[in-house]
């Protein structure tokens, strides 16, 4: 049944309303700091308050108006819509907190402009996720690209700047692609409408729909960060932590994985992607970009860059969960993008934390580290582990769901490749943890945690990356979510 | 046969060849008071191809004269009226802007233009 | 008297023109105000034509009672009066705007300006309105000729070799024209375009080799007239030496008369057919265009001055609507006329803004744009809502132009073409994000620099709105465009 209901457009226009208010207030960083939480809490708040009408099996759908012929500017609020919705807006709620405690610590300039951006990134990431169709995705798609440019180039020295035009030399491109596809799409099927199923069967010859399929993936590969598109995302770790920490590891990357998983399964359609014998070319094309990333990331001595191969490799886990085109695969997939949200935006916060705190951002200073901040480490410590895929931390359940996709496609190969990248984890994972606890310190001048506002929101979402690891399946609300997604493919658990 | 039917154009002849020798000058000289000239010449042939083209053999300008009840057309004479309007102000125009032209730069040769500025 | 409303479009910019001398003689400051008098009379005169020609269809005026063809016709179709608005509403806008800038550049000048500026409005509304051929003619030369000296007035003294240049050009742009003229009327008898129209075929199996000259002659010389590469070489200099208004009218104004132009000579002379299948010049055009595309961004890219920069992007956005007109189908058409309009607002916005910091500092380099932001934030926003549009990001109107013109060329066959727009909208980013870095993101050095005086901003921002409200609403002017192309084709 659908639903019509003014809540998607809502959660698409408090944040930015709460841009407009910043901006006015600027003046005074209080007040500009309690409308972002303010909003935060009521967006979370509104998107939360689907859940329920998802879980039963419905849709809430709202129109706003037409854009062209047979293109409504339109929300369709469906399980995998509501998933990311939900994994962006409870995450930005720990992020503005963060952000708070991290630009007033570094005392950093043009911290108005930053939260406006930021505000207005996060609408564009709820419109990506509530989009009913692929123009109305395209345009917040497009608006999230621009508006993260400014919070990339914060720091405004060269290097930020040079990072700033890379990121829109590689994310600009690819828009262009992606909306030569969705023209092609609409050219063919005359519809953009995401359906369940799919909508392009049949409308045009096999050669033409893969050629459109690889459009599709280039378009949003960019921003899915698939090698050879990825070199983008390094170098935008210019960005203050809090910015890398939500963007670059959970709005805009996963805006592109979301955008992949939308073209496969409710584009073309389980059926006509394997008949196209897309999927597996697909799975065996990131199954490269797991591999080499790790790999990459073991020689980056900054954290945050590390970290940033780590993200490009995990992200690829999720397209290759989709790509294998079997429900554990699927679940695999999906699942994973909560639950790589969680533990990589821990790795930077707490990658943040150590920034503030010492100013340190390569590893090879970090020894000993745990010392003076137990706290940090020990969050960092656990979802390193959980990226891994060691239980009980939830990168493990992810893991475990893309093994049994990848048996149930019958491509051993896969697992193979999960095995392999686990072990590469583990390799530049393990010596960060074990420096940070068991070697001696370089200096012995003791510095403590670093303040709450930044220390509360890593320790919280370590706690989640367990519980959602160990809490029984039925109250883990996204295995719940992933599962509506599963059934409303049309097949079962 | 040729020559006769090439002869019986002369009048577009005529007038193509002003033309060319007009749109030449524009565009080959230098100077900018004979690209002014050559820009006339080019108008004044447009205008003698349409009063050309209004004539009608054995018959009468259209002037009302008792006894004459055919006259040629005299629609294009009027649109040249018009027209030589327009290549007054615009001869006028861009005399004026050569005028200004030579207070600015000291000359009105393209080529010395170009090494002034 | 409304019965005589298509008469006053012109008749009443025309005689502000002949007031204005008289006025300004009696009082400088009056001459603004009777300019804008007079265009918002012409602007509302054209909501009520624009309403009568939705209820009952064409609205025809026979100048002085004289019937067509014999006599001058004017004829307000859908087209006319979209673009008779669009020409209303950017001149007013524009003439609110003079106010300082006139004052500080050309303060000698006054009422000379006002003069050529209603002249020039008039001579753009009499080309969009009139429905015979020879009027067609003289009103293009009435708003070329004010064209030439008011690009001769900018400050500094290239603006008259700019002016000279586009004078020698234009004209025997002109004249090609006349002579297309002359040829159809040798053929056919008659000016009137209707008419015209009707008697072509006829002519064309009598005379083919005339028509063909005469259809060669308009393409040329109405590509010169709307500076189609490679025919573009007058517009950078005249763009750029220009005052700031007159850059901002003939940027975007002028160059979409042309296309206007082009449409009406294409379609309602020779017609659909003839431009397609018997001489298929709209193929040519195309590829023309696509090249004109690429080419002017690339060059706009090179340039270090702002007003060069934009003036070689309006070479490139040209290439836009001529690929509308080139592809000849439904869609195709619409994102060109789509395109007309689109980039009259976002041209008219980056100009005035433009227009705004030179009057505000004198800069116009780019690379002395650093942190102009933050000292003209209204304006400088207005600059990248603007900037972002010709971009194509979304919502903004021009993406919704390009949207149309890449679904029209792909409708064709032509994916070519859908690819080299798509191109041309990252070469557009790389001219425009060069801009917008410096602008936004360092340090001004710009000491005691203030935002602009308000009768300047308010035009500024009125344009970047509706660089908005046309993305957000393009369905609604998309289909009455869609409506004006089925019509032409």
């Amino acid at each position: 049944m659908e639903i019509i209901s003014i809540k998607p457009l809502l959660a698409v226009l408090i944040s930015l309303i709460c841009a407009l208010l910043i901006v006015l207030s600027r003046k005074n960083k209080n007040i500009r700091e309690s409308w972002t939480i303010l909003t935060s809490v009521t967006k979370f708040v509104i998107v939360a308050s689907m859940v329920p009408t998802i879980l039963r099996g419905d849709t809430i759908a709202y129109t706003l108006m037409s854009i062209l012929p047979g293109i409504p500017f339109e929300f369709r609020v469906d399980a995998f819509g509501l998933l990311f919705g939900v994994l962006a807006s409870f995450l930005w709620i720990l992020t503005s907190l963060y952000s708070i405690g991290y630009m007033r610590s570094l005392k950093e300039h043009a911290q108005t402009r930053y939260f406006a951006c930021f505000a207005i990134a996060i609408s564009a990431t709820m419109g990506i996720a509530f989009a009913a169709n692929l123009l109305t995705l395209f345009i917040f798609y497009e608006i999230l690209t621009l508006s993260v440019y400014p919070l990339v180039i914060h720091k405004e020295t060269p290097e930020a700047k040079s990072g700033g035009r890379k990121y829109l030399i590689y994310t600009l491109s690819g828009g262009v692609v992606l909306l030569l596809a969705i023209i092609l799409t609409y050219s063919f099927a005359g519809s953009l409408e995401f359906m369940n199923h799919g909508f392009l069967a049949g409308h045009a010859s096999p050669e033409m729909l893969q050629m459109l399929f690889v459009l599709f993936i280039i378009g949003f590969g960019v921003k899915s960060a698939v090698m050879p598109l990825h070199s983008w995302l390094p170098t935008a770790m210019v960005a203050p932590t809090p910015v890398s920490a939500l963007l670059h590891a959970v709005a805009v990357v996963k805006a592109g994985i979301f955008g992949v998983v939308r073209v496969i399964y409710f584009v073309f359609g389980v059926d006509l992607v394997s008949e196209l014998d897309m999927g597996i070319a697909l799975a065996y094309f990131v199954s490269f970009t797991i591999i080499v990333a790790s790999m990459f990331a073991l020689a980056q001595d900054n954290l945050k860059r590390r970290l940033a191969y780590s993200t490009i490799s995990q992200l690829s886990y999720i397209i290759l969960g989709a790509a294998l085109l079997t429900p554990s695969g699927l679940t695999g997939g999906i699942l994973h993008i909560a639950h790589h949200a969680f533990m990589k935006i821990t790795l930077f916060f707490c990658a943040g934390a150590i920034y503030v705190v010492t100013h340190k951002k390569n590893i090879s200073e970090m020894n000993g580290i745990g010392r003076s901040m137990p706290i940090t480490m020990a969050a960092f410590s656990i979802c390193a582990i959980g990226l891994i895929g060691v239980p009980p931390v939830c990168g493990f359940l992810s893991k475990w769901y893309l093994s049994m996709g990848a048996i149930e496609a019958n491509e051993v190969f896969f697992v193979f490749v999960l095995l392999v990248s686990s072990l590469l984890n583990a390799a530049y994972f393990l010596p960060i943890v074990f420096n940070a606890f068991f070697k001696e310190p370089d200096d012995k001048s003791s510095v403590g945690e670093a303040p709450p506002f930044i220390l509360i929101p890593l320790t919280i979402t370590a706690i989640i990356s367990i519980i959602l690891c160990i809490v029984p399946e039925t109250l883990n609300p996204f295995l719940q979510i992933v599962k509506e997604v599963v059934e409303n493919i049309g097949w079962k658990i | 046969m040729p020559l006769e039917w090439i002869l019986s154009k002369y009048n577009y002849w005529i007038s193509a060849a002003l033309m060319l020798i007009g749109f030449y000058t524009m565009i080959s000289k230098k100077n900018f008071i004979k690209k002014i000239i050559g820009m006339n010449i080019f108008q004044t042939a447009i205008i003698l191809f349409y009063i050309s083209i209004s004539d009608i053999e054995n018959r009468a300008a259209p002037i009302l004269v008792a006894g004459k009840s055919d006259y040629v057309n005299p629609l294009p004479h009027v649109l040249m009226l018009t027209a030589i309007v327009v290549g007054v102000s615009t001869t006028a125009v861009a005399l004026s802007l050569i005028m200004k032209i030579y207070k600015e730069y000291g000359t009105i040769e393209e080529d010395k233009l170009l090494e002034v500025r | 008297m409304i019965q005589n409303f298509p008469i006053l479009v012109v008749i009443l910019p025309l005689i502000t023109a002949f007031l204005i001398p008289l006025i300004g003689w009696w009082r400088k400051k009056y001459c603004l105000y009777i300019s804008i008098l007079s265009i918002l009379s012409v602007f509302i005169i054209s909501i009520y034509l624009l309403n009568s020609v939705m209820a009952s269809g064409v609205v025809r005026y026979d100048l002085g009672g004289w019937e067509p063809p014999y006599g001058i016709e004017y004829v307000v179709d859908l087209l006319s009066i979209f673009m008779i608005i669009l020409i209303a509403f950017i001149s007013l806008v524009i003439a609110i705007y003079s106010k300082k800038s006139v004052e500080k550049e050309l303060s000698d000048n006054i009422v000379a300006f006002y003069t050529l500026f209603m002249l020039l409005i008039a001579g753009l509304l009499g080309i969009v309105i009139t429905g015979d051929l020879f009027n067609l003619y003289v009103f293009l030369e009435i708003s070329s000729l004010t064209a030439y000296a008011l690009i001769a007035v900018g400050e500094k003294r290239d603006a008259l070799l700019a002016s000279f240049n586009y004078l020698i050009i234009g004209t025997i742009a002109a004249c090609f024209i006349l002579l297309g003229i002359g040829f159809l009327y040798m053929v056919t008898g008659s000016l009137n375009i209707a008419d015209l129209s009707a008697k072509l075929p006829e002519a064309y199996s009598l005379y083919p080799r005339v028509v063909l000259a005469a259809m060669i002659f308009f393409v040329v010389g109405l590509s010169i007239k709307m500076a189609l590469f490679p025919l573009h070489t007058w517009l950078p200099n005249a763009y750029t030496h220009a005052p700031s208004v007159v850059s901002a009218l003939i940027a975007a104004l002028m160059t979409k008369v042309g296309a206007y132009m082009m449409i009406r000579i294409m379609f309602t002379v020779f017609g659909i057919h003839f431009v397609t299948e018997v001489i298929p010049v709209t193929s040519i055009l195309s590829w023309v265009a696509a090249i004109a595309i690429i080419v002017g961004s690339i060059n706009a890219i090179a340039q270090t001055d702002i007003k060069r920069m934009l003036a070689y992007s309006s070479v490139s956005q040209i290439g836009y609507i001529v690929l509308g007109i080139g592809l000849a189908n439904s869609i195709g058409l619409t994102g060109g006329i789509l395109h007309i309009i689109n980039h009259a607002f976002m041209k008219g916005c980056l100009f005035l803004a433009v227009g705004a910091v030179i009057y505000q500092t004198g800069i116009r380099d780019i690379r002395d744009f650093q942190g102009i932001g933050k000292k003209m934030p209204y304006t400088m926003a207005a600059f990248s809502i603007a900037a972002l549009s010709m971009v194509g990001v979304p919502p903004l109107c021009g993406f919704f132009s390009k949207w149309f013109l890449a679904l029209g060329s792909i409708e064709s066959g032509k994916w070519i073409f859908a690819v080299i727009i798509l191109l041309s909208s990252l070469l557009n980013a790389g001219y425009f994000f060069r801009v917008l870095e410096k602008v936004w993101f360092g340090e001004s050095p710009h000491e005691g620099v203030d935002e602009a005086p308000k009768s300047m901003l308010v035009p500024i921002l009125i344009l970047a709105a509706g660089c908005i409200l046309l993305g957000i609403f393009v369905f609604i002017q998309s289909s009455f465009i869609k409506s004006i192309a089925n019509t032409l084709l």
